[in-house]
C-alpha cells in the first residue's frame, strides 16, 4: 500500500560521502597501552587534593629521616630555668613546660608518631587481607571461623582494649626503649584493628571471585590458589588501599590519645606528638601558653589530615565512576 | 496494525506532534566539546510509532534524552530546534521543562530492575505522577492508579498496586512503568529499549499490549531501539542512526524491503531475526568427518577420551538442586534449577540450548564444564563421566579438551592482565612452551580471531565489547580444545559485531573441528550457527530437535510460542 509520506516523513538517505561507513570493530591503537593502575595515577597526578596531601607528606618523611635539616636542636636537651621562655635565637617557637625547645620537639616528635601509623597499618593491612582473602574465597567453615573470630574483635572498642592491653604490658615490662615503645602501641592496636581489614577484603573477594574471568581461569584448570593470588586478590585490592591509607591517619590519632593518657609512648625515652601534648595539658587551665599546645597538635592534625586526603584522591582514582 | 492505525489519524491532524531540526548534541569534557548527535531531522505526527534504530554509541538515546531535557552532566543541545505540539521546547527554561515532563511527554525507561524506588509501594510511585502532575488528588487519585495498572494489562491491579517492586517480576515491572509513564495522558510517550532487558515472550506480551493501548488511546510512541526487527514489526515510520547521524530514515517497511545506505544494508543483512539461514563455511560440510577423524587419530593428550565416540559429550538426567533458605534456620528448602536433562553433543557440530532467564540453561552448561557439582545425573565427556576423572594431570588433560566464552565481555577478561597474559594464561599453567613459544601461539591465535599482533600489550578496558569477546575466543582455543562452550557469548554484542562474532565462531568451527554447546536466549541467532537445538523452560528439557525441524515444525506449545516472540520474525524481506 503506497501511501504518500507526510510532510517531514519523506525517504531520506545520507549522502555516504558525509556519513562514511567505517569498519566493523576495529582496534583503536592512537593511545599507547595503559594499565588499570596507570591510568589511577594518570587520574591522581590530575588531582589536586593530591598534591597538597603529597607535599605536606613529603614534609613530614623528610622530617622523619633527617630532622637535623630543620633544626640543629636535640629535643631532649632541656634546661628548666628556659621554662615557657619566649621564642629566641634559634628557637623560633619558643620552650615548653620542661624548658625543651618546641619546634626541636616537634620535628623529632614526627618519627615516633608516624611509625606507629604506618607500622600499624602494615599490620592490619597484611592480616587483614590474607584472612579476609582466604575467607572470602574458600567459604564454608573457614569463613564461618574467620568471620566470627573478627566479630568477637570488632566488637571490641579500639581504644579501649589498647588501653587494657598496654596497661598490662607497661606493668609487666616498665623498662622501655623508643623501639619497644612504639612496638607495644603497634601491637595493641594492631590486635585490635584488624577485623575492620578482613570485612573489607571478605566482602571484596566475594563480588570478584563470581566474576566471569575467574571461572574462565578455573576452566583452564588453574589450580585455587593461582587463581586467588593471581586474578582475585588483585582486583579486591582497591578498597583496602584506600582504607589503610585513611587508618593510617586514624591510628596516629589513637597513639596520640593513648599517649595522652599516658599509657601509650614511655614519656622519657620517646620524643612524640601526643606526649608533648600530654605534657602541655596543665597549661590548658591556666589558658596561657597555649602555643605550646597547638603546635604538635597543628603537626598531628596535618599529617592526619594529609593521610586522610590521600586516601580520598587514591579512592576518586581507583574508582572514578564513584565519583559521579 | 500498522495500517489501521495510520489510517485511524491520518489526515486530521497534519501538525507534526514533534519535530527535531538539526538537532546537534555535544557533551563537554574539559574545554573540548564532543559531539554525539550532528544534526538529526525527525518529525513524528499525533498517534503514530517512529522509531530510532541504531547500535550502541549511535546517538539514540542521546537523542531521546535531549528532547526532555535528560541529558546527563555534561551534555547540552548545541545546534538545532526541537519543536512540541508547534512551539519550540529547545531552549525552553527549567520549569517550562518540568511542565512538560509527565503531562505532556512520558518516558519508558530502560531497564525496569532499577527504575522503579524500591522502598515504595507500585501504586504509590504511580500516584505521585499523578498528585505531581496535579491531576488527582487523594482516593481520586488510588482509584486512578488501580485503572492505569489495569489498563497497562496488570491482573489483581488493587492488590497489585499496594506491593513492591521486589515483588514483581521485570515484565510486571515494565508494565508498572508504562502505567507510570501514561498516567497523565501525555500527547507523547518516549520508550528507551522498553523491553531490552526482557525475555522474548514477555518483550512480544508488552509490546502488543503497547500496540492496543496505542489504538485506544492514540497516543505517540518514540521508541528507541538497537533492533531493527522489532523496530520494523512496530513503528511506522524507522530513522537510523549511525554515529550520531542519521542514515536513513522513512516508512519502516521501505527500509526493511529496499535499504539504501550502505550502513543500512548491513544492518538488514546482518540482523538474526531476518536472515534466519545456517551460517555457511566452504569446508562446513567436511566439519563433522574431519573432527570424528582427528579424534580417532588419538591425538596426544586426547589419548584418555580419543575413542571416537559419536556423540563427544553425553548428559544424562542431569539434575542440579540448589539450598535456599526455608523458613526457619533448620529446615532447608530446595530449588531445582535443572531438572532431569539428557541429550548428546555430536562430535564436530553446534547444539544449542535455548531458554529464558530462570531456565537453567547456563546451569547446565557450568556442569558441563565441570565448574559446578550435579546433584544427580552424569556429563561424559567422550564416554568418560568427568566427575570420575581424578588426579592433577588427568583433570588437565579433561580441561584442554573443553573450554568456555562467558556472556559478558566486561567480566570475562582479568581487567589487570593484559591481553597477552590473558590468552597465555591457558598455556602457563598447563606448563605448554616456554615463553617465546607461548608469544609465537598468542600471535597465531590473536590472528585466527583477526586481532591484530599490537593488542597484546594492552589491557581489556581499553578494547570493545566484541574485541574482548574475540580474545576470550582465543583464551578458549588456545589449548587446542574439541568443545567449546560459548554461555551467551554474543548477547551482550551490537548486532553488526554480533553477526562478526558468529561468523568467526563458525568458521573456527569449520577450520579446527570444534564442537559448540551454544546457550542462547536468542532464537534468532541459534538459526545461524547450531545444527540441533534443545529448549529448556525452567529446568526442564522441553524440546530436542534439530534447527529446521525446530523451526518448521515445532512440536511443543512453548517453542512456538518462543518462535512466535522473535521480533520481525513475520516481516517478509522484498
Amino acid at each position: 500500500m503506497p501511501e504518500t509520506p507526510r510532510p517531514g516523513q519523506e525517504r531520506f538517505v545520507a549522502s555516504i560521502e558525509e556519513t562514511p561507513l567505517r569498519d566493523i570493530d576495529v582496534v583503536d591503537t592512537t593511545a599507547a597501552p595503559e594499565s588499570q593502575w596507570a591510568e589511577a595515577w594518570k587520574r591522581l597526578r590530575g588531582r589536586g587534593l593530591f598534591w597538597v596531601s603529597a607535599v605536606l607528606l613529603l614534609g613530614v618523611i623528610v622530617m622523619i629521616a633527617v630532622p637535623g635539616l630543620f633544626t640543629s636542636k636535640d629535643p631532649t636537651m632541656c634546661d628548666i630555668t628556659l621554662s615557657l621562655a619566649g621564642p629566641a635565637e634559634g628557637s623560633p617557637l619558643g620552650y615548653n613546660l620542661q624548658g625543651c625547645d618546641v619546634w626541636s620537639r616537634t620535628v623529632y616528635g614526627a618519627r615516633a608518631s608516624v611509625s606507629v601509623g604506618i607500622f600499624t597499618v602494615l599490620i592490619v593491612a597484611t592480616i587483614g587481607s590474607i584472612t579476609g582473602a582466604v575467607a572470602g574465597f574458600y567459604g564454608g567453615w573457614i569463613d564461618s571461623v574467620v568471620s566470627r573470630i573478627s566479630d568477637i574483635f570488632f566488637s571490641i572498642p579500639l581504644l579501649l582494649a589498647a588501653i587494657v592491653m598496654l596497661s598490662v604490658v607497661n606493668n609487666l615490662f616498665p623498662e622501655r626503649t623508643f623501639w619497644t615503645g612504639v612496638a607495644s602501641v603497634v601491637l595493641a592496636l594492631s590486635l585490635f584493628a584488624w577485623p575492620q581489614i578482613t570485612r573489607q577484603m571478605r566482602g571484596a573477594v566475594l563480588s570478584v571471585k563470581n566474576l566471569e574471568f575467574v571461572d574462565a581461569a578455573k576452566a583452564i584448570g588453574a589450580s585455587n590458589r593461582r587463581n586467588l593470588i593471581k586474578h582475585v586478590v588483585p582486583n579486591s585490592m582497591a578498597p583496602v588501599i584506600v582504607t589503610s591509607m585513611i587508618s593510617l591517619g586514624v591510628f596516629i590519632v589513637a597513639e596520640a590519645t593513648l599517649s595522652f593518657l599516658g599509657i601509650g609512648l614511655p614519656r622519657q625515652e620517646v620524643v612524640s606528638w601526643g606526649n608533648d601534648i600530654a605534657d602541655a595539658q596543665v597549661l590548658v587551665r591556666s589558658g596561657e601558653n597555649l602555643d605550646v599546645m597547638f603546635i604538635p597538635a597543628t603537626a598531628l592534625a596535618l599529617t592526619v589530615l594529609a593521610f586522610i586526603l590521600l586516601g580520598d584522591a587514591v579512592r576518586d582514582a581507583l574508582d572514578p565512576k564513584a565519583k559521579k | 496494525m500498522t495500517e489501521t492505525r495510520a489510517g485511524a489519524v491520518y489526515g486530521n491532524n497534519e501538525q507534526p506532534l514533534l519535530e527535531l531540526k538539526n538537532l546537534q548534541v555535544g557533551f563537554r569534557d574539559g574545554k573540548t566539546l564532543i559531539p554525539a548527535v550532528n544534526g538529526v531531522n525527525l518529525t513524528l505526527y499525533p498517534g503514530q510509532v517512529v522509531a530510532i534504530v541504531g547500535e550502541s554509541g549511535s546517538g539514540k538515546s542521546t537523542t531521546a534524552h535531549a528532547i526532555i531535557d535528560l541529558l546527563p552532566g555534561t551534555g547540552e543541545v548545541t545546534g538545532g530546534e526541537i519543536l512540541f505540539d508547534g512551539k519550540k521546547i529547545s531552549g525552553a527554561n527549567r520549569k517550562q521543562i518540568l511542565a512538560l515532563r509527565g503531562s505532556s511527554i512520558g518516558l519508558v525507561p530502560q531497564d525496569p530492575m532499577t527504575n522503579l524506588n524500591p522502598l515504595w509501594r507500585v501504586g504509590t510511585q504511580i500516584k505521585e505522577v499523578l498528585t505531581v502532575n496535579g491531576i488527582a488528588k487523594g482516593k481520586a487519585a488510588d482509584q486512578r492508579v488501580v485503572e492505569l495498572l489495569t489498563e497497562a494489562g496488570l491482573p489483581d491491579a488493587e492488590m497489585r498496586a499496594r506491593q513492591y517492586p521486589h515483588e514483581f517480576s521485570g515484565g510486571m515491572r515494565q508494565r508498572a512503568l508504562i502505567a507510570m509513564g501514561l498516567a497523565a495522558r501525555p500527547k507523547l510517550l518516549i520508550a528507551d529499549e522498553p523491553t531490552s532487558a526482557l525475555d522474548v515472550t514477555v518483550q512480544k506480551q508488552i509490546l502488543d499490549h503497547l500496540d492496543t493501548m496505542i489504538d485506544d488511546l492514540g497516543f505517540a510512541v518514540l521508541l528507541i531501539t538497537h533492533d531493527l526487527g522489532l523496530a520494523a514489526e512496530r513503528a511506522d515510520h524507522l530513522v537510523v542512526m549511525y554515529r550520531g547521524n542519521v542514515v536513513e530514515s522513512g516508512p519502516a517497511l521501505e527500509i526493511l524491503q529496499d535499504p539504501q545506505h550502505p550502513y543500512t544494508q548491513r544492518l538488514v543483512s546482518a540482523a538474526p531475526s531476518l536472515a534466519s539461514q545456517r551460517l555457511t563455511s566452504a569446508a562446513r560440510a567436511h566439519v563433522r568427518e574431519q573432527a570424528t577423524e582427528a579424534a580417532q587419530e588419538n591425538l596426544p593428550g586426547t589419548q584418555e577420551f580419543g575413542q571416537g565416540r559419536d556423540l563427544i559429550v553425553e548428559v544424562e538426567n542431569l539434575t542440579k538442586k540448589f539450598e535456599t533458605q526455608g523458613g526457619r534456620p533448620w529446615a532447608k528448602e530446595y530449588f531445582t534449577a535443572v531438572d532431569n536433562i539428557s541429550f548428546g553433543l555430536p562430535r564436530g557440530t553446534t547444539t544449542a540450548i535455548v531458554g529464558e532467564s530462570g531456565s537453567g540453561k547456563s546451569t547446565v552448561a557450568r556442569m558441563v564444564l565441570d565448574l559446578l557439582e550435579p546433584t544427580e545425573g552424569v556429563v561424559r565427556f567422550d564416554g568418560v563421566d568427568i566427575r570420575s576423572i581424578k588426579g592433577k594431570e588427568e583433570q588437565l588433560a579433561f580441561r584442554r579438551q573443553i573450554q568456555p566464552v562467558f556472556q559478558n565481555p566486561y567480566a570475562s577478561l582479568d581487567p589487570l592482565s593484559s591481553i597477552f597474559d590473558s590468552i597465555a594464561e591457558p598455556l602457563v599453567v598447563h606448563k605448554i612452551g616456554d615463553r617465546a613459544s607461548q608469544e609465537a601461539r598468542v600471535r597465531e591465535l590473536l590472528d585466527k580471531v583477526s586481532l591484530p599482533a599490537s593488542v597484546m600489550p594492552r589491557y581489556p578496558h581499553e578494547l570493545s565489547g566484541g574485541q574482548r569477546q574475540r580474545v576470550a575466543i582465543a583464551r578458549a582455543l588456545a589449548l587446542e580444545p574439541s568443545v567449546v562452550i560459548c554461555d551467551e557469548a554474543v548477547s551482550a554484542l551490537d548486532v553488526l559485531v554480533q553477526s562478526q562474532i558468529l561468523s568467526l565462531l563458525n568458521d573456527l568451527q569449520s577450520e579446527l573441528g570444534l564442537s559448540y554447546l551454544f546457550i542462547t536466549h536468542d532464537l534468532a541467532v541459534v538459526r545461524q550457527i547450531a545444527d540441533d537445538v534443545v529448549v529448556m523452560q525452567s529446568g526442564k528439557l522441553v524440546e530436542h530437535a534439530s534447527v529446521a525441524e525446530t523451526f518448521d515444525s515445532p512440536r511443543e506449545e512453548y517453542t512456538r510460542k518462543l518462535l512466535d516472540a522473535i521480533p520481525g520474525g513475520s516481516i517478509k524481506l522484498g
